[in-house]
């Protein structure tokens, strides 16, 4: 029998020990939630956090490498679902036009930089503030968790971010199951993007472009630390369906690897 | 006072225990291949000789490189199936489903449907140990899986030889997947950590996506296979030999990526690499093949 089974059995004997216990092991498998009630209800959304962001990510780039590492070729497509709009703008993508009229940030926008060979570094700016420096074009985002103060307005590159923890148990659970309440992802949606690039070489997403996050982390055995990214972009103007990419992450032990470098067109 | 304490706290530790928490995964997910385009392509797949980002050891770089697509054409290997690491390589999308004990109603057991090249895959969830070492293998191989804060992760040991690219990088029978399914609204991501020690220098991390499909549900196996005349002899084996291989140069001639990158390597996954590839890359003109665009990724 395995030892949570006989604790269960103990204390349906009636055994104080074994419910002290469990009591204990609760409180251990739920830190947040027991910090969060001994504080009420002013937990926030960095002490709720259930896995720790902050650090330096290294990108590892193991597929899609010859469009990732580098700016393909005009005219390569594929892996876009695009619209002939998007091929009729991507068609006309110049690089030394690009370059000549100081654009060349368009290939580092919030709805392609989680996907380009990069360094993260990752901070809580305030308790319910993340920011995430990108040294690949040096670019930062920042993830507002709860209402944004400063909605709508100008568009920017990276565009407004708004996070949340979301619980995974909100999907459906098999009958007789339970889902652990503690389990929780990052979710990220992003608006008020400018026009930029989902690919280097021109494809274009426009100013009504969506683009929806969701980070995970996982831990190996041996204690390294991975970040995956999901991203979905949604654009009506210039992709027939929604682009849905995925990126991994490294942690590193610090901050010897970080090289910022400018936006480039190559 | 003791029992509804007691009540709860069990409430809570069923909850938050691994082998209990789950959440449902069953269900037709179709595969969004945009995240690896090039190798999750259906029909040919990736390009010849286009080992970037595998961190590859030497030897298994000279195997691959020997590697004729022919083989596939051999009558012996026509029907053979792929060793489960190809649910991450494979351009289709996944069936799930779970077994449950028929007294409680347990999940024993989650199944993934196979493919017409790939044999089903059953990851056990009732905690019963992997084989021995020297059990055989075979091409399902033999997986386990517990929930990690509705995570659902799973270890495959057991697989027979196999590929980690589709275009001759082999995996050996000592490799080893761990899988884990990390699902959000309508999206299944599924990362893996493949780790060989015949073939490469550190774990290879790959990452899909998929969505849940709103169609009928997806068949759980493909037509049977007949082999037939491809125009491969019976016992020949299509190969090049060292240092023959003519797609060496693929990559460069096509999308001006430098040999030395192509051949992989633990280095060319990483941001550094690119400062290598200044000095050698220059953006191609156009494209000229395989170049996708509007109307080639209708959804399924």
């Amino acid at each position: 029998m395995s030892p949570l089974l006989s604790l269960l059995g103990a204390v349906k004997r009636g055994s104080v020990a074994a419910l002290f216990v469990l009591a204990g092991l609760a409180l251990v498998r739920f830190p947040a939630y027991a910090q969060g009630a001994a504080r009420g209800p002013e937990a926030t959304p960095k002490a709720v956090a259930p896995f720790d962001m902050t650090g330096y990510w290294v990108s590892v780039i193991t597929q899609n490498w010859r469009l990732r590492m580098v700016t393909p070729a005009k005219g390569d497509y594929i892996g876009i679902p695009m619209t002939p709009a998007a091929k009729e703008i991507a068609d006309q993508w110049d690089p030394r036009k690009q370059e000549a009229s100081g654009e060349q940030c368009k290939g580092y926008g919030a709805a392609l930089i989680m996907t380009l060979p990069e360094r993260l570094h990752i901070a809580w700016q305030d308790d319910r503030t993340l920011k995430m420096d990108i040294d690949s074009g040096m670019q930062a985002r920042i993830f507002h968790f709860g209402r944004l103060e400063r909605a709508g307005g100008k568009g920017t590159l990276q565009g407004d971010s708004v996070a949340e923890w979301v619980p995974r148990h909100g999907h459906r659970v098999p009958p007789g199951t339970r889902s652990n309440p503690a389990a929780l992802y990052l979710k990220v949606t992003t608006t008020n993007m400018l026009p930029a690039y989902l690919r280097k070489n021109g494809v274009p997403y426009s100013a009504n472009a969506v683009l929806t996050e969701y980070y995970d982390l996982s831990r190996e055995p041996d204690g390294e630390e991975w970040l995956f990214v999901t991203t979905k972009v949604e654009d009506p103007v210039y992709l027939d369906n929604p682009l849905i990419l995925a990126s991994q992450f490294k942690k590193e032990a610090g901050s010897s690897g970080w090289d910022p470098m400018p936006c480039s067109v190559q | 006072m003791k029992r509804p304490a007691t009540g709860a706290l069990l409430v809570l530790m069923i909850a938050s225990f691994p082998g209990f928490a789950q959440i449902d995964l069953s269900g037709s997910w179709a595969a969004r291949n945009y995240g690896d385009a090039l190798g999750n392509r259906p029909g040919p797949g990736p390009s010849l000789v286009d080992y970037l980002g595998i961190p590859l050891n030497d030897s298994a770089r000279e195997r691959a490189l020997l590697y004729s697509p022919s083989q596939v054409s051999m009558p012996e290997r026509m029907c053979s199936l792929y060793a489960p690491v190809y649910i991450m390589l494979g351009p289709f999308g996944l069936k799930l489903s779970n077994e449950t004990e028929p007294l409680n109603g347990t999940t024993i057991a989650w199944k993934i449907a196979g493919w017409e090249d790939m044999a089903s895959i059953t990851i056990w969830m009732d905690g019963r140990p992997h084989p021995s070492k020297n059990a055989p293998h075979d091409a399902n191989g033999f997986t386990t899986g517990v929930w990690e804060d509705d995570v659902l992760t799973t270890l495959t040991t057991h697989m027979p030889p196999g590929v980690l690219r589709r275009n001759g990088v082999a995996s050996s029978d000592q490799a080893t997947m761990k899988l884990r399914f990390f699902r959000h609204d309508d999206l299944l991501t599924l990362t893996a950590r493949i780790e060989d020690p015949v073939v490469l220098t550190e774990p290879l991390s790959l990452v899909r996506t998929f969505q849940l499909s709103e169609g009928p549900p997806f068949p759980g196996i493909g037509a049977p296979c007949v082999p037939g005349d491809e125009g491969v002899p019976v016992a020949a084996v299509p190969h090049y030999l060292p240092g023959k291989n003519p797609f060496l140069e693929e990559l460069t001639k096509k999308y001006h990526i430098p040999v030395e990158a192509a051949l992989g390597g633990a280095e060319t996954m990483y941001p550094e690499y690119r400062k290598k590839l200044k000095q050698t890359y220059a953006i191609p003109d156009r494209c000229t093949s395989n170049c996708g665009g509007p109307g080639a990724y209708p959804l399924r």
